[in-house]
């Protein structure tokens, strides 16, 4: 009786990808409608659904959501992955927020043209050694805790696994300094939900390839 | 305390198994009183001296009535001394002190303040609606707040850009909103922090542009009606904490500070 979400994207990563692993995560099934062509694009427009004309799009609840980050807020909040009150929720978004725009750089690299991409794809893995790893070896280092903030399991731990696992496939050795984060991932990975989700035949997507990059260009014609 | 009222609210579904106390009074702090002053600090902001990305921060706690201090980051010693201090969780500004912590992120700071000064709607579906439409104005923003980092050659078709995005893709979509509802405030019939940041939207593209809502008659009157509240009213008057448009010193300020 209760409607599973729907999804309305490309068949890829690119921004639904955190909204994914977070409905999976949760245990919560989902519905997919993928984006192949123009004209699916602009009969979504045509239909009022997309706020300011773009995707991710998520039904849920009765609502046509957009915004990834207001997408990925309300799955946190009503699926109890937001903390206990609102400074845990501050710590939550932070952490979340970060590791998303390192997750989004990453996807961005897909759509550079070719002599920019290795420069960039340099400049991220820095990033990711330099900027953000460090700071989640730190925070598991400084409480001690198995999970990222209030001793819970919360949506932060979800985007860092997604993002460590990601980096990984750039870099496979990118977790050679943080030992904390590697007990971190082998820990989370092993939650049931999220074991499924990293099992072959989940609603996981494959890293963006050529195929993938001319679909989005001629669907959003860019 | 004088006249400051304390309201228990019921929490909201599946954000927290505690009651959340928010402050819902005319008085926001201390209220004159020593002894209330000194229990309750002011938020203080670290950015530079302009809008960037903490002036829809700015403009939030003005809306809400809270007094807030500044720190210019003005050189490069200033920058890697907070960075030195553990306080830049990801090396970046904005930074916020409040409530004993050191918040950054931009989304994060601005939930928390929503959430905090009880601009957030009243359920978790009318906060959708509102992390909706801030997030989308917000884009909006710091689209306009990145031209005055490109090269000269691109900054006109960049604005040019950002223009018919403003006229074709937001603005449209606001009116229609309060068509549908006929409400004098975006969610829920009651202000929010979507309304603030709308209002602080269309303030920067009349700016670029100061016929952008002629095609627009309901944000017209939403423009007027939300900058006559008191606490933006005061916000909007020469002499207060809002920043200016962002010229060559600042942008250069910031690429000094931040080495890029």
């Amino acid at each position: 009786m209760v409607a599973k979400p729907k999804l309305y994207y490309f068949h890829g990563r690119g921004r639904m990808e955190s909204i994914r692993w977070l409905l999976a995560a949760a245990g919560v099934e989902f519905e997919e409608e993928f984006l192949e062509t123009r004209e699916q694009y602009e009969k979504l427009q045509n239909d009022g659904h997309l706020l300011f004309g773009q995707v991710p799009l998520v039904e849920i609840d009765g609502m046509m959501l957009t915004q990834t980050r207001a997408i990925l807020s309300y799955l946190a909040a009503k699926y109890n992955l937001y903390g206990k009150d609102l400074k845990e929720r501050a710590r939550i978004d932070m952490y979340a927020d970060g590791t998303l725009d390192l997750m989004l750089m990453i996807a961005g690299t897909a759509f550079k043209p070719p002599e920019e991409k290795e420069t960039n794809l340099a400049s991220i893995l820095e990033k990711a050694k330099t900027r953000y790893l460090p700071v989640f070896e730190k925070v598991l280092k400084d409480h001690g805790e198995n999970f990222l903030v209030g001793n819970n399991f919360s949506w932060a731990d979800i985007q860092l696994l997604e993002a460590i696992l990601m980096v990984e496939e750039l870099d496979a050795s990118i977790l050679s300094d943080f030992p904390l984060l590697k007990a971190f991932k082998t820990r989370i990975s092993n939650m049931p939900t999220i074991k499924k989700f990293l099992q072959p035949g989940s609603q996981r997507k494959s890293p963006p390839d050529s195929h993938y990059v001319k679909v989005v260009r001629d669907v959003l014609q860019f």
